[in-house]
């Protein structure tokens, strides 16, 4: 096809879906954030690493397999999400986002800059599970099992979370406290503690995400500063709208990536960026996002 | 005389560094409907909200049951049994009818069943899919009044339910009052309309620059008109 390989356009194209579950994972959390608590997270990406390092650690200190570190891990970093709501978070309730913004950016710095003082900057590997190594021939591409397993599971996590929220009764007094917290309080529902708890889980996704990029990426202190830049880049495009919007987009932005590869691979690593501006040069709120 | 439901007294309220309430006091007793009257800023829908706990900061006493509730979180309030339908109705715009009705949790048990809304609320009934703010003014009346009767709160605070809705769904607002009263809920309702709350109402306060300064009975509502017209401006 236009002279390109097939093995080369779908390698890249799957590159593309891997990096995109990524962004989708992240990129929920932070509009899962937002929603609820008006931050800018930009914790995100420190707390992604955290992710990858807590499986990491699991695996070396306490023989904890990546099986182990894929339920354990987000809960860890989801357990901090939650000290770091209650404890400072919560003190920027109804302040400007800037501070938000500043608060969490801060804490990205500080957490990235100690594990790169222990760490360095170079990556610890961390081994694909012997469950899923190896790969499919598929005829017209090879296919890596872990990297298949990657796109579904994140696939699943993503769609799980839009069901959760839009279909279920937790889901509808969770959009219901993004709305108008006060009145939702006033029906006798815990608002601080829901937005604690979402707090939680925003970040524990993004720790979720850190485990499964692990076997992929290595585990590095900066893998979370690279792969946020982008992740906002996503989150811009697609506008802080819903839910579906932060996955589809994120998937979507990672096809573009992969296929940009393909075609002009000088222009791949910017090619999010330069959506991103024609995109705020047409729709400032976003593709869907809700002017404010 | 048994104690009231809700004893409110010196109340002070503010919103941010304006003082709005200047010590309010008055009694609800259960199974009664209380309407507040006033001008327009005489603080009545501020009243409401300070018994539901959403003012900025409040003073005074407000004993729900015998429970002073002054120093408590709103959802807390809530879950002592006092539910609140704000003037603006409040539905979400983000949630479907069926969802706005199930979101308040069951705080007590002996709320109305769903099935018991809908014979109020017939209308509700039809439009359960539909999102929630694409309903007529008066169905999200109904919808924001019907919501709160599921939970099982026996004080409902009412703010200005008839506000800029035709007449004929005014008279079916009317008529759920007085059913809701004949079933033992005690009703505080903030009211412009005197006209309709004398239809529903057992007694009045009538409330000006951050206090209560007038209270009757329904019965000596026509030797108190001329008094009234003053009062109200009208």
């Amino acid at each position: 096809m236009f002279g390109i390989p097939t093995q080369a356009l779908f390698s890249q194209l799957l590159l593309g879906l891997i990096n995109g579950s990524f962004y989708a994972m992240l990129s929920l959390g932070l509009a899962v954030i937002f929603g609820m608590l008006n931050i800018v997270n930009f914790a995100h990406g420190a707390l992604y690493m955290m992710g990858a390092f807590v499986a990491w650690f699991l695996l070396n200190w306490f023989g904890v397999n990546y099986w182990g570190a894929l339920v354990l891990a987000p809960l860890v970093v989801g357990a901090l999400g939650v000290v770091i709501e209650r404890t400072m978070l919560q003190r920027l309730a109804g302040l400007d986002h800037l501070y938000g913004l500043l608060l969490t950016f801060g804490l990205a710095l500080i957490i990235q800059g100690g594990f790169q003082n222990v760490y360095g900057s170079s990556g610890q590997p961390y081994a694909i599970p012997p469950q899923l190594t190896g790969g499919q021939n598929l005829g017209f591409m090879f296919l890596p099992n872990y990297r298949a397993w990657v796109v579904v599971f994140s696939l699943t996590v993503c769609l799980a979370t839009w069901f959760a929220i839009e279909k279920t009764s937790l889901g509808a007094k969770l959009r219901a406290a993004t709305e108008n917290p006060t009145l939702v309080r006033a029906f006798g529902i815990n608002v601080p503690l829901m937005i604690t708890l979402t707090y939680g889980f925003g970040v524990a996704l993004a720790g979720l995400a850190g485990v499964l990029s692990a076997p992929i990426n290595q585990v590095r202190p900066l893998m979370g500063a690279d792969l946020i830049i982008v992740v906002f880049s996503v989150v811009v495009i697609g506008g802080m709208g819903s839910i579906m919007v932060s996955i589809v987009t994120g998937f979507a932005l990672g096809i573009c990536e992969g296929l940009t590869k393909v075609f002009y691979p000088e222009a791949s690593n910017i090619v999010i960026f330069v959506i991103m501006a024609v995109v705020l040069l047409i729709k400032p709120a976003g593709l869907f996002g809700r002017a404010a | 005389m048994a104690a009231p439901l809700l004893a409110v007294r010196e109340l002070e309220a503010w919103y941010g560094e304006s003082h709005v309430l200047h010590g309010v006091s008055f009694d609800v007793r259960e199974g009664e409907v209380v309407t507040l009257l006033g001008r327009n800023g005489a603080g009545k829908t501020t009243t409401l909200k300070s018994i539901m706990g959403i003012v900025g900061k409040r003073k005074g006493s407000i004993a729900y049951e015998g429970q002073e509730t002054i120093g408590a979180s709103s959802d807390r309030i809530a879950r002592l049994g006092i539910a609140f339908c704000p003037e603006e109705r409040g539905i979400f715009s983000s949630l479907d009818v069926k969802e706005n009705l199930m979101l308040p949790p069951l705080v007590r048990p002996g709320g109305l069943s769903v099935e018991q809304i809908f014979e109020l609320f017939p209308n509700l009934k039809e439009r359960l899919a539909s999102q929630g703010t694409k309903l007529s003014g008066g169905e999200q009346q109904m919808l924001a009044i019907g919501r709160i009767l599921r939970t099982g709160a026996r004080l409902l605070l009412l703010d200005e339910p008839t506000e800029g809705l035709a007449p004929v769904i005014i008279q079916q607002i009317g008529r759920t009052i007085a059913r809701l009263k004949q079933q033992g809920f005690t009703i505080l309702l903030v009211e412009q309309n005197f006209r309709f709350a004398s239809t529903v109402a057992d007694r009045y306060y009538v409330m000006e620059h951050g206090k209560v300064i007038d209270a009757f009975a329904n019965a000596e509502l026509a030797a108190n008109m001329d008094k009234l017209h003053d009062y109200l401006g009208v």
